[in-house]
């Protein structure tokens, strides 16, 4: 891992978001005794090593009205397995998609995605969806839905200033 | 955070067309309010009145930026378990006792409980997943992620 304890400090004090100023990047950069151009500079190159995914805006999904998700997953042949899953991400119903390891004989299944949806419903026509992108390399499905949360902490990094 | 949808009407089209934007990104420059806001001919000032209120209302979780927890250094396990009914709430107890239990669901399968270990180091998963095992006297299934793929998600508002 490539970031120093700047860019640490930088992460520590943006991780709740931006200021709603004009100048939002000098803002931080006042924060932590730093330039704006050095601000500027270390995201973009933490952008760039993908330290960060991305600066931008995350919409509530519960507010705008998908109140339905489920987890679906798939025992999708290993050989497709790369390039089918990276065709579900692209979904934009899909939130979440990865390759995790089959827990045989318990668990079959290789490729998880994360459906969302106003629905229940509208959550399973698009698992229909899914299925059909997966097609034959598809061996078997199931769809996990969650009837409670039981913990739920943010994932917060330690402030090593602090 | 909230859970529940807004009442209709609560968001004009200015509020959907700010949320359907940014939702891909936002400058890092100088005065990005100015720039993303001249894309949706909106002022400096409006635009980040809107954010503001939209952040307050529940209509956006988070505006800045999105970290790879992995790419800093942390390591992270989904984990499941088929906990018997009876004993569940105590089983419950003994898992999100672990400060390293992120988040912990119920769901709706013979595996009926569904967690994320988050550590420090990778080392640490296996001992805290078996540690609780040993606790519950139950199997904890190991599913690290092998690939991740992104993201095409997007919430129309």
């Amino acid at each position: 891992m490539n970031i120093d304890a700047t860019d640490r400090r930088l992460i520590a004090a943006t991780q709740g978001g931006l200021p709603l100023t004009p100048e939002p990047y000098g803002e931080v950069a006042k924060w932590l005794s730093l330039t704006e151009d050095e601000v500027v500079s270390r995201l973009n190159a933490m952008i760039e090593k993908g330290v960060i995914r991305r600066i931008a805006l995350a919409p509530n999904h519960y507010a705008l009205g998908m109140t339905a998700n489920g987890m679906s997953v798939w025992d999708v042949d290993d050989e497709a397995a790369e390039r089918l899953g990276a065709e579900v991400g692209r979904l934009s119903f899909v939130s979440h998609c990865y390759l995790r390891p089959r827990a045989l004989p318990d668990w079959p299944y290789n490729l998880f995605a994360m459906l969302h949806g106003a629905t229940r419903e509208e959550v399973e026509a698009k698992r229909a969806d899914v299925a059909a992108i997966l097609g034959p390399a598809c061996q078997g499905s199931d769809i996990l839905y969650s009837t409670r949360i039981l913990k739920k902490t943010g994932l917060r990094l330690n402030d090593p200033g602090a | 955070m909230r859970r529940t949808p807004l009442s209709p009407g609560t968001l004009d089209s200015v509020d959907r067309a700010i949320i359907n934007a940014l939702q891909d990104g936002f400058p890092v420059s100088h005065r990005p309010f100015a720039e993303a806001g001249a894309a949706l001919s909106l002022s400096e000032a409006e635009l980040i009145e809107r954010i503001g209120r939209l952040r307050e209302m529940g209509a956006i979780t988070r505006f800045g930026p999105f970290f790879d927890a992995e790419a800093m250094g942390g390591a992270f396990c989904l984990c499941a378990m088929a906990v018997p009914q009876a004993q569940f709430e105590d089983v419950m107890t003994l898992v999100n006792a672990h400060p390293e239990v992120a988040h912990n669901y119920e769901r709706s399968h013979r595996l009926n409980m569904w967690f994320v270990l988050a550590c420090e180091k990778a080392s640490a998963i296996e001992k805290v997943a078996d540690s609780i095992e040993r606790e519950t006297g139950i199997r904890v299934l190991r599913f690290p992620k092998l690939k991740e793929f992104f993201i095409g998600f997007r919430v129309a508002a």
